[in-house]
């Protein structure tokens, strides 16, 4: 066992995991709370809804498809400079955290469109009937209604992370990724390699499991 | 009181005007059961959706209660809205609120009422619609009735004066149907609320509505006290939905009336007239023997009704039709 792990160091191991988990809990509360707005106003400004608004639609979708159709390694790239300036870095943990933001919240803003689109019309003109205002039909109707289905967004969104928070080793990053990167990859180290993935994998399924349990809890139907 | 005038809808359809709703006129009075019958597509839920603005005319003006509704601003078209409750077919409860929560949710929207008014008037509703012991729970664990009722007790929470029904018995069982429009025929007395009902069932319109609105084509084609139209259906589209709710099928009916022989009358009782032993002593009198081809003896609404096919043979037909004039019976000569 110790011959079959030898490269491993284990405190730098928990420094990685710690790192890994950093960047994606950080990454992920700012993908939510800047992808949540975004992806409800994809939602009323697209076609025969609230504020029906084909030119805010138009831009708000082509902005939200190029920044999903960067591949993410590229995004990494490309927003150094970007980077730089907002944090004063490009490296470690905190100098990941932008480029995860950019690649994670457009994507949530797509799947949180998609949950509100499910939400059944009816509702939407039920709560019409009743004298509410947009703001009341999205945060006392839609936003409950398609709770569900955003919390399994989240979920979705933090696993795209853990894989992007583990791509940004590449450009030194931190974490389990640029722990695989620089001992797995360029040292042959297959051990630290092994143990990195298969940490990564724990950690995504724990998300999994923890999300669609959520999801369970807060579905009435 | 709502007052259509020249109200009328079109949709603009890939560049194409299509109309919903050619100008109508139309006058629904205080406190009574108006229903508007038509099949799929013909403009009821086009009109029924205009008395709220959730679907804004495209001419003529919209008065209730002597105020052009259509004028309203945002703010006024909000206020209004909550005096005007409002069902539907598939209920659209929300999903995610308990039964309480979703009857208290028009009056938190309000924000205009306390916390203790809100609990109070809730506890009301849920007694009146008979669902105290389901309080707590969500819609998905209700039956199809009980989520109407949580949908009547919803629209009634903030007093409206107008209520609309979206084909609210239409996705319900016949049993259901029948005790949800008690429900509906209750409130209507007991708060003298004005009800306004859509539904391509005439069954519904006979059970619990005063006067109705028969659609066709986007265009209100016949319009009455549902006795007169019930009874004496003059529009094609009235007869079939009139036969329809008899469960007959008109080919079966021409059928049955080639075979009888001699005088072919269709009589019509209503009040009172339909309990009286009239045919007997009419034959007696008249020395004619008649054969009952079809009847239905039923109710509109609380007044009973009967309607028989007779064919007669020999005697003095003279002196039977003075006879059924004489005691109130409508006479239709059908051959």
């Amino acid at each position: 066992m110790e011959a079959l792990l030898s490269n491993v160091d284990w405190p730098e191991i928990g420094i990685a995991s710690w790192d890994t988990l950093v960047m994606v809990g950080m990454s992920l509360l700012f993908s939510v709370l800047a992808g949540l707005p975004i992806g409800v106003l994809l939602f009323l400004t697209g076609k025969r809804q609230l504020l029906e608004q084909p030119v805010a639609y138009a831009v708000l979708s082509f902005v939200v498809n190029v920044l999903r159709s960067v591949p993410f390694i590229i995004l990494l790239i490309v927003m150094i400079p970007f980077t730089v300036m907002l944090i004063g870095t490009s490296l470690g943990v905190a100098g990941a955290i932008p480029p995860l933001v950019a690649g994670g919240a457009p994507f949530f803003a797509r799947l949180v469109e998609t949950s509100l689109r499910e939400v059944d019309r009816g509702i939407i003109e039920a709560t019409q009937a009743m004298g509410a205002n947009v703001r009341q039909i999205i945060f006392g109707a839609l936003l409950p209604e398609a709770l569900p289905g955003i919390i399994a967004g989240i979920t979705v969104t933090a696993i795209t992370l853990v894989s992007y928070a583990a791509m940004s080793g590449v450009i030194g990053g931190g974490g389990l990724g640029d722990l695989a990167i620089r001992f797995g990859y360029q040292r042959f180290q297959t051990d630290v390699m092994v143990i990195t993935v298969a940490l990564l994998v724990i950690f995504v399924q724990v998300l999994q499991m923890v999300g669609d349990r959520l999801v369970l809890y807060f579905s009435r139907k | 009181m709502i007052v259509f005038d020249q109200v009328q809808k079109s949709y603009q359809v890939g560049g194409r005007e299509i109309p919903a709703l050619y100008p109508t006129d139309m006058t629904i009075e205080t406190g009574e059961v108006f229903g508007i019958v038509g099949h799929s597509g013909a403009g009821k839920s086009t009109l029924v959706r205009l008395i709220n603005l959730l679907e804004p005319p495209t001419g003529g003006s919209i008065l209730i209660d002597d105020e052009n509704i259509t004028r309203y601003s945002a703010a006024e078209l909000r206020a209004f809205r909550r005096k005007v409750g409002m069902i539907f077919q598939h209920f659209n409860l929300l999903s995610s609120k308990t039964v309480s929560d979703n009857i208290a949710f028009p009056m938190k929207l309000a924000g205009i009422y306390s916390k203790a008014e809100i609990r109070d008037r809730v506890q009301e509703l849920l007694a009146r619609v008979s669902l105290t012991d389901h309080a707590d729970k969500y819609p998905s664990q209700l039956s199809g009735g009980q989520k109407q009722r949580v949908g009547i007790a919803r629209a009634l929470a903030c007093r409206p004066t107008i209520l609309l029904c979206d084909e609210a018995t239409s996705a319900l069982d016949p049993q259901t149907t029948q005790s949800v429009l008690r429900l509906l025929a209750e409130i209507n007395k007991e708060l003298g609320l004005t009800i306004v009902l859509i539904t391509h069932e005439m069954d519904v319109v006979r059970r619990v509505c005063d006067r109705v609105a028969v659609m066709d084509g986007g265009r209100v084609v016949e319009m009455g006290a549902v006795s007169d139209v019930f009874l004496h259906p003059k529009h094609p589209t009235t007869r079939d939905f009139v036969f329809e709710s008899e469960n007959t099928d008109s080919d079966e009916r021409q059928q049955d009336l080639q075979k009888a022989n001699g005088r072919i009358l269709r009589l019509t009782f209503k009040g009172d007239s339909t309990y009286q032993p009239l045919l007997g002593s009419v034959a007696r009198a008249s020395g004619v023997d008649f054969s009952i081809l079809s009847g239905r003896i039923d109710h509109i609404k609380d007044t009973p009704y009967g309607q028989l096919t007779l064919s007669l043979v020999g005697g003095d037909l003279e002196v039977a039709m003075s006879a059924l004039d004489a005691a109130d019976v409508h006479v239709e000569v059908l051959r």
